[in-house]
């Protein structure tokens, strides 16, 4: 492999609209060099105008893009020399997987014997030595993905995007593709930021996820962190599941907060939160952090089950509450594992160690 | 049983047989109609005259020009399409349907005012001091050039635009950040991908002005002959059905040729699937 420099990526204060609406909103992260950043959101988050704009394709209001110690931003798009893997790939129809390969060594006039060794090393480097000459719509999807990266990475950029790389490929072949990035990745040890909807995508490829909504950063931190210790309620709801409940704070002791739900229950937290009494906030659990028993205790709350389904190695439950709200349990299934007749009175017990409390927000729906 | 669709065809095909097989069988038959039964005489009536035979090639080179001045002008407003918004992109195919409303006879008659002697061309040019006098491109092969190339523009544009507005936007991108200029975007990606349009557009644009009896006939005049007139010549004034057939035939063929060449460059494996 050609002597690869990783460079760190660092985007600080970037803002852009489009027609006066904000698509991105003074946002700033930092890719260390050589790993793998996921930029993660529901769609229409403005997560790839950030990408667009490291690329050159937009050009923001606001806000510098630095790769290593270069500026990118007053660089058109062709001299910024990035790597980048289209949604859908963008391979050009009418060239051959080789040529398509070669098209960025063409643009940057690298010879011609060096642009064929070249080609033939990342052809090998994908593992598509015996497709150079087919056509893009000869091959299937995967080897569509594969022949995009490989063009992107063929000049040896010191940055490689990929937006949406495994969004057109079913399930199976998707997870096959993204360890077989993850190695091309670590092989190459090339500075990588990856935009996706999908946070299983993100988790499994990223060591640290930069979370967007509606133009603005909810939290960077690494998967763990994000999944267990979400900073925002989107942040929470966005990544894994979460139940919901309103509720108040009514007493605040040194080592305990009680919340009073709006249902008239209370959940009795084992810390303190740094609240005020009778602040409106919004009380969040997982599924795996609610359980079913068969009597009443502290933080239990009664409910009927609506419907009990076995997905592989767990059974989950959709409980009613008393007050007509949903509660999603979630629990470890053996073969041993007795399934809950749908209607029957269950409590849901809270394992409130691990619940969340955010700021009550105007029109945050009620659970 | 298998159920068959071919019921549903015999109208469509009654149409054609009717209306286009049939007569085209007569106009075949018509050309080898001797003094004495069937024969070739027409043919070698027709092919035996030199001067035929330079106005075979002067329709031919017309097409050819109209084809030429279509592409110079029909590339450029398809760029404007493809790097344009939605709103100016139905303004252009607004613009371009246009003038297809509008009958050929009329177009035609709209080029006898702006070539003419007093016309915008002439004025604009005597304005600018490049002529000494007014000027006419009337009864001229340039003026018919201009006059059909602007009659036969949206044949090229259309099937431009068509395949432009299924292009995805991307693949361009994808050059820019490999790499590419603009120039080299254009004639690596996108010249490329709006080849099939070109062959398609080109078809037409031959075929229509190498056939467009009165706009030859009007604006190229009588010193400016061409095939259609020459059919014309024999049918209403000579009244030599068989030869003006024989002549037709010779059109419709080699004509076919071409049109039979460019339909073949546009099965190339590489342009194929994404026409």
């Amino acid at each position: 492999m050609s002597g690869l420099i990783a460079n760190t990526l660092s985007v600080r204060g970037l803002t852009h609209s489009y027609g006066g609406a904000a698509a991105v909103d003074d946002v700033s992260f930092t890719v260390p060099a050589g790993e793998i950043a996921a930029l993660l959101g529901p769609s229409g988050c403005g997560k790839s105008t950030v990408l667009r704009a490291i690329a050159g394709l937009v050009s923001p209001r606001n806000g510098s893009i630095m790769l290593g110690d270069a500026d990118l931003g007053h660089l058109p798009a062709r001299e910024r020399g990035i790597g980048m893997v289209f949604q859908n790939y963008a391979l050009f129809p009418h060239l051959t997987v080789a040529e398509n390969i070669a098209y960025p060594l063409a643009c940057q006039h690298v010879g011609r014997a060096e642009r064929r060794e070249r080609v033939a090393e990342m052809l090998e480097l994908v593992r598509l030595a015996d497709y150079a000459k087919r056509l893009p719509r000869e091959l299937s999807g995967g080897q569509q993905q594969r022949v995009a990266v490989a063009r992107a990475l063929a000049p040896s950029p010191s940055l490689l995007l990929l937006d949406e790389p495994f969004g057109a490929l079913d399930r199976a072949l998707r997870f096959d593709l993204q360890v077989e990035m993850l190695r091309l990745q670590k092989t190459l040890g090339i500075t990588t930021l990856i935009v996706t909807h999908d946070q299983e995508e993100a988790q499994s490829l990223a060591s640290s996820l930069v979370l967007m909504n509606k133009g603005k950063i909810e939290q960077i931190d690494t998967p763990m962190a994000v999944y267990d210790r979400p900073q925002t309620l989107f942040v929470n709801r966005f990544i894994g599941q979460a139940n919901q409940f309103e509720a108040i704070v009514e007493t605040l002791e040194a080592n305990a907060t009680i919340l009073r739900l709006r249902s008239g229950e209370a959940l009795s937290l084992p810390h303190r939160l740094d609240f005020v009494t009778g602040a409106a906030v919004v009380a969040t659990c997982r599924p795996e952090h609610v359980s079913l028993v068969d009597t009443p205790a502290a933080n239990t709350l009664a409910a009927t089950v609506g419907v009990s389904v076995p997905l592989g190695p767990s059974l989950v439950h959709d409980l009613i509450l008393a007050n007509g709200g949903e509660l999603r349990a979630s629990q470890a299934r053996g073969p041993e594992t007795a399934v809950p007749a749908a209607g029957s009175t269950v409590f849901a017990s809270i394992d409130t160690a691990r619940c969340h409390v955010f700021p009550a927000q105007a029109g945050t729906p009620s659970a | 049983m298998r159920a068959s669709g071919f019921p549903f065809l015999v109208p469509m095909l009654a149409l054609s047989v009717a209306f286009f097989a049939l007569p085209l069988a007569l106009l075949v038959a018509y050309s080898f109609a001797g003094e004495t039964g069937p024969s070739l005489e027409n043919y070698a009536k027709f092919l035996g005259d030199p001067f035929n035979f330079r106005v075979l090639l002067n329709t031919a080179r017309l097409g050819l020009e109209t084809v030429l001045g279509t592409t110079l002008l029909g590339i450029p407003i398809a760029l404007l399409f493809w790097h344009s918004g939605q709103r100016v992109r139905q303004a252009i195919i607004f613009l371009t349907l246009i003038p297809m409303l509008t009958s050929n006879v009329v177009r035609t008659f709209a080029w006898i005012v702006i070539l003419g002697r007093q016309g915008p061309i002439s004025e604009s040019l005597m304005a600018l001091g490049l002529t000494g006098g007014p000027i006419s491109l009337m009864f001229t092969e340039l003026g018919l050039v201009l006059a059909m190339t602007q009659i036969d523009l949206p044949l090229i544009i259309l099937p431009l635009v068509a395949i432009l507005s299924r292009l995805p936007r991307n693949l361009t991108e994808a050059a820019e950040v490999s790499g590419a200029g603009p120039w080299r975007v254009f004639v690596t990606v996108l010249l490329p991908l709006m080849l099939p349009a070109l062959l398609a557009g080109w078809i037409l644009v031959y075929a229509s002005t190498s056939a467009s009896f009165v706009t030859q006939a009007v604006i190229g005049g009588a010193r400016n002959v061409y095939v259609p007139q020459l059919i014309y010549r024999e049918v209403g004034t000579l009244f030599d059905w068989p030869l003006a057939s024989a002549i037709a035939v010779v059109l419709l063929f080699t004509t076919g040729i071409l049109l039979l060449v460019l339909s073949m460059l546009s099965r190339h494996r590489r342009l194929v699937g994404h026409g």
